[in-house]
């Protein structure tokens, strides 16, 4: 799992059946500074995020598929499974 | 899932037997404020995309299972047509 910022939405119709009413974000990684760090990319919404918020992104085919209750044939690999509150780092 | 533009069409008439049916598209990687990212790849079309459109996939394995016969030689397919893509910018 990775942490990441929602940045934008994205609005289609035409699209691979399975992905009705799924809502799809743009998502770009953060690091613990909340600096951009690496390539931003798309993720299926599970928690109502939205944005401006930090969000839990799971970036794995078979965890992401059980979390938003779909069948195996559905082509899914990158799901936002949760919205962060606050992050504790210890730096000894 | 990434933001790709569709570039060209790709013709090939010798291919495996999953393959068979189905489009082949080139496509050019974007970043969010649609500009390209990487090198174009090759990718299934299953949502009748045209030359042009902004669109996105889906890479690696989860990408094989818009085919019929789910084991085949497929790393990327388009999942959908981008109608319109709204980015807040950096505060």
């Amino acid at each position: 799992m990775i942490i990441a910022k929602v940045i934008g939405n994205v609005v289609s119709t035409i699209k691979a059946p399975g992905y009705e009413s799924k809502k799809i974000l743009v998502v770009q990684p953060i690091d613990i500074q909340n600096n951009n760090k690496g390539k931003s990319f798309l993720a299926i919404d599970a928690v109502q995020a939205g944005i401006g918020d930090k969000v839990l992104v799971l970036e794995e085919g078979n965890s992401a598929r059980d979390i938003i209750n779909e069948p195996e044939s559905l082509t899914v690999k990158t799901v936002i499974a949760g919205i962060i509150d606050e992050v504790t780092i210890s730096l000894l | 899932m990434k933001l790709g533009r569709v570039t060209g069409r790709v013709v090939s008439t010798i291919k495996i037997d999953s393959f068979e049916g189905v489009k082949l598209m080139l496509l050019q990687p974007l970043d969010e404020k649609l500009q390209n990212a990487g090198d174009p790849i090759v990718v299934f079309n299953t949502v009748q995309a045209g030359i042009g459109d902004i669109v996105y996939y889906e890479t690696s394995k989860e990408a094989n299972k818009v085919l019929e016969f789910i084991f085949n030689p497929c790393d990327a397919a388009i999942m959908g047509i981008v109608d319109d893509l709204n980015i807040k910018s950096k505060d």
